[in-house]
């Protein structure tokens, strides 16, 4: 058997007028694009949501699909060939942690992709020690996949790349779903890889600052098709011009914020729930997550649960949300928010739970129950009484601008507008209390600042909002306290 | 809930060394045995022969009750039912109304059980033995099993155990949107229903999420090497010899207690 490899070195990538339409669809995700990536180039990928960023990555990597799964136009070529026939010479590390991860133990995941391109036992292992090295993941062969850290996980994916030696590294958001440990961690992992392989990069990511220093070259995809700007990211980045369509579009360009309505909270209310010595926990019988947590949440208040991926914040928010049973301790509800029901909010029906606590999860498909966007917007409020508030209902669509989008349905729509959907399917309803799970995740610019603002408006309006998040920027703008949690305990921080 | 019952715990040390084509074997050889004569001797030599060998498995009893609790219960509905309908021959009893148990009844209900615990038990062996892994390259590199099969369904058996906890995630995400703990049967089923559409659709994005990264390794070439190699030792001998030993004792036994009764004859 002859190992298949493909001409080692950094790879040389060319498109000529290339466009790519999936099939069933009536526009191009991506179209007119003339590029030129010579070998070793650091290439950072830009534009706004739904300019083709990702679907340009995933004809790099030859993962598009055959005829039957879309319409190509113009050329691709790296090195002169197809993605398609140059089997290994591409990389792709895709943005989430969990989806990629194919095997059960570490050693087996770095081996499966030179497995594929039938490289000969010995060379594997060799591959494998090498590619955990420059990820920096100093880990046993055996160890489970399944007990990484997000950091670790997207490493790992890193060093599953790695040991194919490709020419050409592909990185898809590589950091948007991590704490801010696990981003500096990846992206010094990436950096290392480079001067060590000299390979090409092309990455993508809405969070510039992250890549700035790091690459040679940006390049903005217009939503338009074809290139907006490109240059060096000194160039592209300073100059008014691109600068400020680059905002236009939401692209988090550095040293810009978005702008950001309403005022900033100050300082909270009545307690609308008390938690006492609350000790949570994800199941029943597993290990419990944080212990003895002491918290008031206020109405009018603003609270940021924040803490290293996996140290328990969502547990503790869903805890508090009245949707897992606490492990010990105490949860009590006002006597103004329970009314009729129960104080204890973990033991309230969904239909009372819906008018008290709202619950935006980090994933909003999850939360969509019905085909279309209207819907879902009178699905809460029907469930609770079988009247619709049609003027609340419209205030909540136009406020969080989906008013044009009432017939669509909700897996169809835009990331930033999923997002805002299953925040306004929880207003429907309501709540005194509203709690999100990573609402920034993932966002561009600009519907980062449009959730900020609603967000202040509704904590003037009396909601008490509490938020999971690592963003830094949104924690400055809502204000309000601080619950850290590490290591299994919570610590409230007031400023 | 939990997911731990489906990630296997790999527990004797001396039955995981083994390859798992040997065990297969084994167990296929036992099965046989059993499925060829409905008789309480050869299920009960099987049985004796399996619980002698527990100790490899080197679980507690109570750790092994946990896991195999559901097939308990089922062999003994087995047994009460074939008892119940079974034909009534010998002495009576018990006649309670139109309930009758006979010598001959309880016998067959007897044999009914064992045999389905017989049967049972060598699964739960090469389960509590086995890793996936190990499992998925010696189908591929001993069996010739094709590649793109075995190393598919080795991927789906690890998102069938991240599917549980995401149809937990789901039920809560449905909750908190007024779904879920409803009274009436029908309003629970409706949901039911729902939040099973939904685990399909999250399980069919998942899937193909998992797919993109397989096939952004390469994975779907024609050719393919293995990291690991699969291997047989004398240990294979003696897994597979006893298999042999437990089947063919199992069916002499029967034979010369004249209970043997071949199902197609």
């Amino acid at each position: 058997m002859t190992p298949e490899q493909g001409p080692p070195g950094p790879v040389h990538v060319r498109a000529r007028g290339w466009g790519w339409r999936h099939a069933g669809r009536k526009a191009f995700a991506a179209r007119g694009l003339d590029l030129e990536i010579s070998p070793g180039e650091r290439v950072l990928l830009l534009g706004a949501s739904g300019a083709g960023k990702s679907t340009v990555l995933h004809a790099l990597a030859g993962v598009l699909g055959a005829n039957d799964e879309g319409e190509q136009e113009g050329e691709l070529l790296l090195d002169g060939a197809p993605p398609a026939e140059a089997r290994g010479r591409a990389g792709l590390v895709l943005q989430d942690p969990e989806t990629q991860v194919v095997l059960a133990r570490v050693g087996d995941e770095v081996a499966f992709a030179p497995e594929n391109l039938a490289v000969p036992r010995e060379e594997i292992w060799r591959r494998v020690g090498r590619a955990l090295d420059d990820v920096g993941l100093d880990l046993p062969l055996d160890h489970p996949t399944t007990s990484l850290s997000g950091g670790q996980k997207q490493r790992l994916a890193l060093a599953s790349v790695l040991a194919m030696e490709p020419g050409l590294l592909l990185l898809d958001e590589p950091t948007a779903n991590l704490d801010p440990a696990g981003v500096i961690e990846v992206r010094d992992a990436v950096v290392r890889v480079l001067e060590s392989t000299g390979a090409t990069l092309v990455v993508v990511e809405h969070r510039v600052a992250v890549w700035a220093d790091v690459v040679d070259r940006v390049i903005v995809l217009d939503a338009h098709g074809g290139v907006l700007a490109d240059g060096e990211p000194g160039e592209v980045l300073t100059q008014q011009a691109p600068r400020e369509r680059l905002a236009a579009a939401g692209v988090w360009v550095p040293g810009w914020q978005p702008e950001i309505g309403g005022r900033m909270p100050d300082g909270g209310g009545e307690t609308l729930v008390t938690a006492r010595e609350l000790t949570v926990a994800r199941t029943r019988r597993g290990p419990a997550a944080v212990h003895e947590l002491d918290l008031d949440v206020q109405e009018a208040g603003a609270l940021s649960i924040t803490g290293p991926n996996g140290a328990g914040k969502s547990t503790a928010a869903l805890t508090l949300g009245g949707l897992l049973r606490p492990r010990s301790g105490t949860l009590r509800a006002s006597a103004e928010l329970a009314g009729t029901a129960d104080r204890d909010p973990f033991r309230w029906r969904s239909t009372q739970l819906v008018q008290r606590i709202g619950t935006v999860f980090q994933e909003p498909e999850h939360q969509f129950l019905t085909p279309t966007v209207a819907d879902e917007l009178e699905f809460g409020p029907l469930r609770v009484g079988g009247v619709v508030d049609r003027e609340r209902i419209a205030e909540v669509a136009e406020r969080l601008r989906l008013t044009g989008l009432l017939k669509a349905n909700p897996f169809t729509l835009s990331g930033g507008e999923k997002r805002r959907l299953s925040v306004a399917t929880m207003l429907a309803t309501a709540p005194r209390v509203l709690i999100l799970d990573e609402p920034t995740f993932g966002q561009d610019a600009l519907t980062w600042a449009e959730l900020v603002t609603l967000l202040r408006e509704l904590v003037e309006g009396g909601t008490a909002v509490l938020s999971v998040t690592h963003d830094a920027d949104f924690i400055a703008a809502l204000g309000g306290a601080e619950l850290r949690i590490a290591d299994g305990v919570g610590r409230v921080v007031t400023r | 809930m939990s997911t731990d019952h489906l990630t296997p715990v790999l527990t004797g040390r001396t039955l995981v060394r083994a390859n798992p084509v040997s065990k297969l074997f084994a167990a296929a050889v036992i099965t046989l045995a059993l499925m060829s004569s409905i008789d309480w001797v050869s299920a009960v030599v099987v049985l004796v022969c399996e619980v002698a060998l527990m100790p490899l498995l080197g679980i507690s009893v109570w750790g092994l009750f946990r896991r195999i609790w559901p097939l308990l219960i089922a062999a003994l509905i087995g047994a009460y039912g074939t008892a119940l309908l079974a034909a009534k021959t010998g002495e009576v009893l018990l006649e309670l109304g139109p309930v009758l148990f006979t010598e001959g009844s309880v016998a067959a209900g007897v044999a009914v059980g064992l045999r389905a615990l017989a049967l049972a038990l060598p699964g739960i062996f090469i389960v509590l033995t086995t890793d996936p892994t190990d499992l998925a390259d010696a189908l591929a590199q001993k069996l010739r099993l094709p590649h793109r099969f075995v190393l598919g369904a080795l991927a789906a058996l690890r998102l069938v155990g991240l599917l549980m906890e995401q149809w937990e995630s789901l039920g809560l995400a449905r909750h908190a949107r007024g779904v879920g703990s409803d009274r009436s049967v029908s309003a629970r089923i409706r949901n039911l229903l729902g939040q099973s559409f939904g685990l399909i659709v999250q399980a069919i994005r998942r899937a193909t999420r998992l797919a993109t990264a397989m096939e952004a390794r390469g994975f779907g070439g024609g050719t393919r090497t293995w990291a690991r190699e699969s291997t047989f030792s004398p240990l294979d001998a003696v897994v597979a010899g006893v298999g042999l030993l437990v089947a063919g004792g199992a069916v002499t036994a029967a034979v010369l207690a004249c209970t043997w009764n071949f199902i197609l004859s």
